[in-house]
């Protein structure tokens, strides 16, 4: 059926399929969890003082967040069913244990998330504004509710815990749920995750409102924006590098393979350096290179001559462990995607300052470079947040549960054909949808505001009518 | 405490409980999503111009994410407690699941993206688009739900990888026209109870004209059923009362249409979708999935199921959750309840709030101005309106 996919191995299509699709699917999902929280922000703010403003504000972020909800929508509906169309053999293995958490969030986050936004969408005038706001609260809430429950299946193939493997049937059965909603890669993947879609979401609020300004749109509503988004962003961003240096000696502990091929680390050593970048190859001879001694060890260890294993020894130790086979995941992969992320947490720990700064001095709408970094700024966090999920995944390469499973015994007994086919057919959907999403997005963002309107007495001449335009 | 009255509970009830509770999600995702289904089939037929659809769209727009959780629940339900019965299924109909998840996807976005621009061209594409997107999972779950009874050749490894062709038999091609007959009548019965005026008296006719389709449907459908199920002495059960109820509830709608009892008409069409879903699901039991080839290679509750504990936890959650949702759902119904209107009159300029007078296009100025009492939020309910 498709000529190019022949000959290629099912599980790498597969592979490719749900890397692409995930991907794709997280594009939108931090942007939903930080735009919910910041419009809510502001809905609270309008609720509470009764101005006009904060109100514009709300309403006009909200058609962003909306457009950006739909497609998070339909391509998540796309992840439920992945897992058992592509890779029915890890659906078998661990559906003791991974089911659980997808039940949960639907049931739990799904059918709030869905149900409020309703409300939010077709409620205002129909229910008091104070069960609007708690409508969007709600909405917030329950797509925080699902990050956690998505990401304990996640943190249980990064690290399985409160299991035990049936003799009988070869599958990972649960016993201790606890265990698995407590695990302590959970925990720290929860707190970084979130707090990087808080920081996607404020630095999209960022950028566009730093457009708006330089078109001499209104100061009252897109300064306002500039400075929630600007406080949000910094305690964001301060908090996902927090919590991320914390993951990193997490990650030491349970998967040394993983923190040993972020650094292309071959040899143990102690008090590692760490590299800003490299140029040449990464298997040992460098031509050039930026180090910065000992904060490896202090990223891995907390001690400035911790000792961290490199990669031969680690996989000589996995051999001895599991038996032969190569337990090294791509070396370059895990290498820059790892320093791209935290470089462009860096950069935006800056810009926050920097913006911090002229707030300060209030002059923080009147330097247009600033403004125009802050609009080129609006990609940064997309790419940390893939680069992000690039590195977790493919330095868990070759397993697919840690340990447990191996990515290669995961996927269907089903030809190359039906992946190809569906891959084939996922790229092109996605990438029509990605055209007309990006068009929306950015016509919207570029319209002005409404005016705020005070409430005008007696405007009850119209028709009466249910028909509000926005739906989703 | 109740993890221990919960876990005391006999291992087998429980997996017959939970397969019983993930045949009431596909019912009720069958009931609830079936009808916003009907009418994004009915859209073209019984709309007449864009303020029509809008109206029309407005019926279900609430509510319809939340009608698809129910499905996305029952997959995760099954993932969780019968991890062999979601593998195989969903790799087993690898093909009609991927063109349904298309079929979601671009009906999804289209409900947002269609307002977003006012040129007609713009939002007839994706108005076609909310009509495939309904009319292709509302035949393909027919022909799966077929399917799964009839048995689809799983050998003795416990795998098969059926042709989108395969699957496509006379008896899974009239579950699907079933299904569609019945997602139609249930849409025009919504909206007869939805709406007023001119296109309530739209759905009305559509729902008498369809209604003889379903029931001719239903009744050759559930009697090839019943007679497979006999002729294979099948271990199912199928109390014989249940289709023909089903049957019963079908021929009543065409009677609650003409009669224009409208909310019953709607109970009963939803019914007819209960309850010949529901023959299926029973005539599967204790099954889950079923080998054409022999009895002994059929998958069964017994030995797909999770472990006890698994059944425990999930069991325990759910008590508490889904009465929750259940509420919460219910209230959202409650408080959309009124019927929606067509405006019959275009507001004077200005006194709409709404984004101001939008470029050409009827559809936009569509007045707004119910006001609920002097609110803190001067919201206009109109006025995020538009995307423009
Ligand atoms: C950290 C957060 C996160 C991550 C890692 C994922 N998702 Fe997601 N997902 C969300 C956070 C989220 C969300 C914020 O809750 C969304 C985005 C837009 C929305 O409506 O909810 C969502 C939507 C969403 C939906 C549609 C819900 C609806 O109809 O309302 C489904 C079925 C999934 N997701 C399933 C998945 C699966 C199976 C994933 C794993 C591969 C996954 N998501 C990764
Ligand atoms: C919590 C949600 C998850 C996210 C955000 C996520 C993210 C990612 C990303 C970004 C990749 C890309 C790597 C690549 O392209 O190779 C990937 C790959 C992969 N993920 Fe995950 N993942 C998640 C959960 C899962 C789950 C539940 C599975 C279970 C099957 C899984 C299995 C895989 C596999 C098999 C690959 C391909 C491996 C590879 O290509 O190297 N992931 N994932
Ligand atoms: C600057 C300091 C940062 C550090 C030290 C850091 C550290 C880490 C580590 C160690 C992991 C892998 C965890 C694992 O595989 O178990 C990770 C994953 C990830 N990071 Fe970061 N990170 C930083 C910044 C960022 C930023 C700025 C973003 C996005 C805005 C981001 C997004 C992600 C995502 C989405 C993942 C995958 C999910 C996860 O495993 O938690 N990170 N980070």
């Amino acid at each position: 059926m498709l000529p190019l996919a022949a000959g290629v191995a099912p599980v790498t299509l597969a592979r490719w399929q749900f890397g692409v699709t995930t991907i794709y699917h997280f594009l939108f999902v931090p942007l939903t969890i930080g735009l919910a929280l910041i419009v809510a922000i502001m809905q609270t703010a309008a609720y509470r003082s009764g101005k006009p403003h904060w109100d514009s504000m709300a309403r006009w972020w909200g058609k962003l967040f909306l457009i950006n909800f739909a497609i998070g929508v339909v391509t998540g509906i796309v992840q439920e069913f992945q897992f058992g169309m592509d890779w029915s053999h890890f659906s078998t293995f661990v559906g003791n244990i991974f089911g659980p958490p997808l039940a949960m969030e639907g049931l739990l986050a799904f059918f709030l998330e869905s149900t409020f936004i309703g409300i939010w969408i077709f409620g205002r005038g129909r229910v008091s504004p104070r069960i609007h706001l708690i409508s969007i609260w709600l909405v917030a809430f329950g797509t925080t509710v699902s990050a956690y429950f998505i990401l304990s299946a996640n943190a249980w193939m990064q690290h399985p815990v409160g299991y035990k493997i049936d003799p009988k049937t070869h599958q990972a059965v649960m016993v201790d749920f606890w265990a698995v909603m407590t695990n302590p890669t959970l925990l720290g993947q929860f707190t970084h995750v979130v707090l990087a879609a808080y920081t996607t979401g404020a630095f999209f609020v960022l950028g566009v409102s730093a457009w708006q300004l330089l078109h001499n749109r209104s100061q009252e509503i897109f300064g306002r924006s500039l400075r929630v988004a600007l406080v949000v962003g910094f305690i964001a961003i301060l908090g996902t590098i927090w919590f991320g240096d914390s993951q990193a000696q997490l990650m030491t502990k349970e998967q040394p393979m993983k923190m040993a091929s972020a650094e292309a680390l071959y040899h143990t050593q102690d008090g590692a350096s760490f590299s800003l970048l490299t140029i040449g190859n990464l298997s040992g001879q460098p031509i050039f290179q930026i180090r910065l001694p000992h904060l490896l060890s202090v990223l891995a260890d907390r001690s400035w001559d911790g000792k961290v294993l490199g990669i031969d020894n680690v996989q000589a130790a996995e051999v001895k462990k599991y038996g032969p086979g190569n337990y090294e995941p791509i070396i370059w992969v895990t290498y820059w995607t790892f320093r791209l992320m935290v470089g462009l947490g860096f950069l935006m720990l800056g810009v926050g300052l920097w913006g911090l700064w002229l707030l300060k001095k209030k002059r923080l709408e009147k330097k247009r470079w600033f403004l125009w970094a802050l609009v080129w700024c609006i990609p940064v966090p997309f790419l940390a947040n893939t680069f992000g999920w690039i590195f977790t995944e493919m330095g868990r390469q070759p397993w697919v549960v840690y340990g447990l499973l191996k990515t290669s015994k995961a996927v269907s007994h089903i030809g190359t054909g039906y992946i190809g086919t569906s891959f084939a057919v996922f790229a092109g959907v996605y990438s029509i949808l990605a055209v007309v999403e990006i068009g929306l997005m950015v016509k919207t963002a570029k319209t002005p505001p409404d005016e705020p309107k005070e409430p005008e007495a007696g405007s009850e001449t119209g028709t009466r009518t249910e028909v509000p335009e926005l739906v989703y | 405490m109740i993890a221990m009255v919960v876990g005391a509970i006999h291992p087998g009830t429980l997996q017959v409980f939970w397969f019983m509770l993930i045949g009431v999600m596909w019912l009720m995702y069958f009931f609830l999503e079936g009808f916003d289904f009907g009418v994004g089939i009915l859209l073209p037929f019984i709309a007449k111009d864009d303020l029509d659809r809008r109206v029309l769209l407005n019926t279900f727009g609430q509510v319809w994410d939340g009608n698809e959780v129910w499905l996305i629940v029952a997959g995760g339900a099954t993932f969780a407690a019968f991890p062999r019965w979601y593998a195989l299924l969903f790799s087993g109909f690898y093909l009609p699941l991927l063109l349904i998840l298309l079929a979601l996807i671009v009906r999804g976005v289209a409900f947002e993206f269609r307002n977003h621009n006012r040129a007609p061209a713009w939002r007839a594409s994706w108005d076609r688009a909310i009509f495939w997107g309904s009319l292709l999972p509302s035949i393909l779950w027919g022909v799966a739900f077929a399917d799964f009874v009839a048995g689809v050749p799983i050998g003795k490894d416990g795998r098969y990888v059926a042709g989108f062709w395969h699957l496509l038999t006379p008896y899974s091609i009239l579950g699907g026209i079933t299904l569609l007959a019945l997602f139609c009548l249930h849409g025009s019965t919504f909206v007869s109870l939805r709406t007023t005026g001119d296109l309530r008296e739209r759905a009305r006719s559509a729902a008498r004209r369809i209604a003889p389709v379903a029931i001719a449907a239903v009744i050759a459908f559930l009697s090839w059923t019943f007679s497979n199920a006999i002729g294979a002495h099948d271990t199912g059960i199928v109390p014989s009362f249940i289709p023909l109820l089903a049957i019963v509830a079908v021929i009543s709608t065409a009677w609650l249409v003409s009669e224009h009892l409208d909310g019953w008409a709607f109970l009963s069409t939803g019914l007819a979708i209960i309850l010949t879903v529901g023959t299926l699901l029973l005539n599967l039991y204790p099954r889950v999935m079923v080998s054409s080839v022999s009895p002994a290679y059929d998958l069964t509750i017994v030995n797909t199921a999770s472990a006890h504990y698994t059944l425990v936890v999930m069991t325990i959650v759910a008590g508490i959750f889904a009465p929750i949702v259940l509420l919460y759902q219910g209230w959202s119904y409650w408080v959309f309840r009124k019927r929606v209107m067509r405006p019959t009159e275009q507001p004077p300029l200005g006194t709409s709030a709404a984004a101001g007078p939008p470029p050409g296009g009827v559809a936009t100025t569509v007045p707004s101005s119910e006001k609920v009492g002097p609110v803190p939020d001067k919201a206009d309910p109109m006025a995020p309106a538009e995307g423009s």
